[in-house]
């Protein structure tokens, strides 16, 4: 436990990562197949790009001390919107793009306008978001609607060897945000809001910047992650967001890697390596055919045992002065 | 520090920096600040002082912009200003350092100073700057034990304290307002605060300077205000005052002996609480005997291992080895909920996060132990509520009211009557009498005498050395986690200082 509190959270993600790696290997190996073909590292990282984009978001809106529950209807709108411009239409892949992520960012803007300026916590508000979008998607939609074009339809399809272009671009994004994370003032006004929004304010930060550039950004991931399922698909679907559950999972991907839940630190970085570790489970597990309930219980287990992990370092926080067991041969300490 | 050091009459042709008059401010309907002025010089010390709830934060916060006033007018080097946000105080050099800590503790020492106006080049964070100007400010403050690149949580209190002060001293105040920054601060800190407020006067910068340690204020300041009840009822030069006139000043009423007598009758007993050879990570080899109708201060240095040995007692952090006894019979606090069981309190040092509820009401804080751990006694509990709160003269607007708009001194009354319904045997307090006002200090010294005159036996941890000494029947000094040494209650501060500090060395008492 001692060498262990010496590491961040971010090394403990890549740990695991290192560890699911080997276990995939041995399992994975077992019934006759090999975990680094280019077949099945290729389905891996295309199982990374959907959920990074939305945990990419996700990691903004946590770090800032709010929540984001209305991503899987954020990704089903922009679906539609994309597929429903584009309407086949080579030369409409770009305002179809355009338009569905606008859309996605004015969302954001709301979510982060009633965050930071009605005080409403982003678990509900979001929550509220979510529902609205919801019923505006049952409502106006029957079923898939739209459709991609070929040249749209390829960004989902082709790669470059073993990594697909989607994964590429959405490592590509992550690169981005952690430079705004880690080197410009909203980054670290992120920071400084989930971290204590008492301080940041008497710190002369306008509070209400980082949380609503949390929230802009994040609803344009998931515009994103929406734009990549249309790609996949071929078409615009309401349900294909919720049916991902990506909401709690991409929670669950930021809290793996080593953010705290109510903001203020962690790590995007961290993030990346939490949703690799989901990748691979639920890659390992298609390949070894396991019932899918059960892929849920692993899951379930991963999350709260790094949770665990992590709760048990930050109470280590000063170093031990005498060791725990006496200098001098310890009395029998009564009952 | 000598008073020789700043002569008074260096200050008396500085110019005014700033100049508060007829400044008032309600919050909902009372009347918390009326008609206050003041007038502070380049490179004066200028005390603030005041019972809790005399309006000393409050002014504070009107000067730092946080809150907005009433009325009055108030003045930088003669121009009106009018903040309505404290970075508007900022940039028109005037910072604050206030009580409550300003730091995250997720970030670094740059990043907290440098926090809202982090050094760019293009649109990037220039990181190796804010470790430069970091290292810098603490260079020009003496202060070389901190480290810029260090992220807080890693710091001591005091040393988070001390990145506070650094904090307010980057914005280029010429004057910084300091609410009890000594607070958490002890010995070779507070000489360093010292030497560090002697720095900025020479650069000339002004401090208003609030702290309820008398002492402080005599050694620091120039000029003495003092609040009663919202209204200033004197401004002097300190060399015209001392602790008397002072103290007479800040209660309206001359507290004849601040530290109250043994009370007549009391009977120091048989011994209560004996500890033998007792360890964990943080404390080893502690003997001490406690007995009934005694009480016994334990001083040392911030970190030097009080908190802990108080929380191994109570159980929060309990012993790894060795033994305790209470009233002859083995007692193991495995956990606190064994310490209650076996009526023992814990006052803790953090009454905002450890001792109190914020956002529940009066009554119900006060009956959440005994609700937990005897719930069988918790109507008794409720229907003596009102008598013990009376007692302990805890002004309040009713018992359903929530602790969080409590003073100070009220809500540690509150602590109290929470942990005097188990009606304790053994009582611990941490730091009884942090940031409270003189009258509710003499209230919980009296309550501590009542309680060893019932026969009960009291260990007491405090920073403040008059305390310590003014209160004790024995003083034990603690140090690196040990017990350094024995002292009686007639020894000097520097005795207890030599020996926490380890200047000077004592056999453990046996």
């Amino acid at each position: 436990m001692n060498r262990l509190s010496r590491l961040t959270s971010t090394h403990i993600v890549y740990l695991v990562v290192l560890l699911t790696v080997i276990v995939g290997t041995i399992l994975v190996g077992s019934v006759g197949r090999s975990f680094f073909s280019t077949g099945n590292i290729s389905d891996i990282l295309t199982g990374t790009s959907v959920l990074g984009f939305i945990a990419i978001g996700q990691t903004l809106v946590i770090l800032v001390g709010s929540l984001d529950l209305s991503v899987p209807y954020v990704i089903s709108l922009s679906s539609l919107i994309a597929a429903g411009i584009m309407a086949n239409q080579g030369a409409n892949v770009l305002p179809g793009v355009l338009a569905a992520l606008a859309i996605s960012a004015l969302i954001g803007l709301a979510n982060g306008l009633v965050v930071s300026g009605l005080k409403v916590h982003g678990f509900i508000a979001t929550l509220g978001m979510g529902l609205i979008i919801s019923g505006y998607l049952a409502t106006n939609y029957q079923g898939s609607s739209g459709q991609a074009p070929l040249s749209f339809r390829l960004i989902g399809a082709t790669g470059l060897g073993p990594v697909p272009i989607s994964t590429l671009i959405m490592l590509a994004t992550a690169g981005l945000v952690l430079l705004m994370l880690n080197r410009t003032r909203v980054g670290h006004h992120i920071y400084a809001v989930g971290g204590d929004l008492g301080v940041a304010r008497m710190s002369g930060i306008r509070t209400r910047t980082p949380i609503i550039t949390a929230h802009v950004l994040c609803s344009v991931m998931a515009g994103l992650a929406g734009l990549l399922l249309a790609a996949r698909l071929g078409v615009g679907s309401p349900t294909i967001g919720s049916q991902g559950g990506y909401d709690l999972l991409s929670i669950a991907a930021v809290v793996l890697g080593g953010t705290l839940l109510a903001g203020g630190k962690g790590s995007l970085v961290g993030t990346l390596g939490g949703v690799l570790i989901f990748a691979m489970l639920d890659n390992i597990m298609s390949v070894m055919q396991i019932n899918p309930f059960l892929k849920d219980v692993v899951r379930g287990l991963v999350i709260v045992i790094a949770v665990a992990v992590y709760a048990r370092r930050t109470v280590i926080t000063r170093p031990p002065r005498f060791e725990k067991s006496s200098t001098t041969p310890a009395r029998e300490v009564s009952a | 520090m000598d008073k020789e050091v700043f002569p008074l009459e260096s200050r008396v042709n500085t110019p005014v920096v700033l100049s508060v008059s007829g400044l008032s401010k309600s919050f909902f309907g009372i009347e918390v600040l009326k008609d206050v002025s003041l007038e502070l010089r380049s490179g004066e010390v200028h005390g603030l002082v005041g019972e809790n709830g005399a309006g000393k934060s409050t002014l504070m916060k009107l000067l730092a912009g946080v809150h907005h006033r009433d009325s009055g007018t108030i003045e930088l080097s003669g121009a009106p200003v009018d903040f309505s946000h404290p970075t508007q105080a900022h940039e028109a050099g005037l910072s604050t350092v206030f009580q409550e800590f300003n730091l995250l503790p997720d970030r670094t020492v740059a990043e907290n100073i440098y926090l809202g106006r982090e050094p760019r080049s293009g649109i990037l964070v220039n990181r190796k700057a804010m470790l430069e100007r970091t290292r810098e400010l603490l260079d020009q403050l003496g202060i070389t034990s901190i480290q810029p690149s260090t992220p807080v949580s890693n710091l001591s209190v005091a040393q988070q304290q001390i990145v506070e002060i650094a904090k307010a001293v980057s914005y280029d105040a010429r004057i910084i307002s300091m609410d009890e920054p000594t607070a958490a601060l002890a010995g070779p800190e507070v000489e360093l605060l010292y030497s560090i407020i002697g720095r900025l006067k020479e650069r000339g910068v002004a401090i208003l300077y609030v702290s309820h340690r008398l002492k402080e204020i005599f050694d620091l300041c120039d000029t003495i205000t003092v609040l009663k009840d919202g209204e200033v009822v004197g401004s002097q030069p300190a060399s015209s005052m001392d602790d008397a006139s002072l103290v007479r000043l800040m209660v309206g009423r001359p507290i004849s002996a601040y530290f109250p007598e043994v009370t007549p009758g009391t009977i120091i007993g048989e011994p209560l609480l004996e500890v033998a050879d007792a360890g964990n990570e943080q404390l080893d080899s502690i003997n001490l005997a406690l007995r009934t109708g005694e009480i016994v201060g334990i001083a040392g240095l911030q970190g030097s291992g009080r908190t802990e040995l108080v929380e191994a007692i109570f159980g929060a952090a309990p012993f790894t080895r060795g033994s305790m006894r209470l009233a002859g019979e083995a007692y193991t606090a495995r956990s606190t909920r064994t310490a209650i069981q076996h009526r023992v309190a814990l006052i803790t040092e953090d009454r905002k996060s450890q001792g109190l509820s914020l956002n529940q009401s009066i009554l119900d804080n006060a009956l959440s132990v005994i609700r937990s751990v005897f719930p069988g006694r918790t109507n008794q509990a409720r229907q003596d509520a009102p008598g013990v709160f009376s007692s302990l003269e805890v002004i309040a607007r009713d018992l359903d009211q929530e602790v969080q708009y409590l003073s100070g001194g009220n809500q540690q009354k509150v602590v109290l009557a929470k942990w005097l319904a188990i009606s304790p045997r053994l009582v611990l307090l941490d730091e009884p009498t942090r940031g409270i006002d003189v009258g509710a200090k003499v209230a919980v010294y009296n309550l501590m005498r009542a309680l060893a005159a019932e026969g009960k036996a009291i260990l007491m941890v405090s920073s403040e050395l008059p305390e310590v000494l003014g209160m004790s029947d024995r003083v034990l000094v603690m140090r690196d986690g040990l017990i350094a040494g024995e002292l009686s209650p007639t020894s000097t501060e520097e005795e207890v200082l030599q020996l926490a500090t380890g200047a000077r060395t004592e056999e453990t008492p046996s």
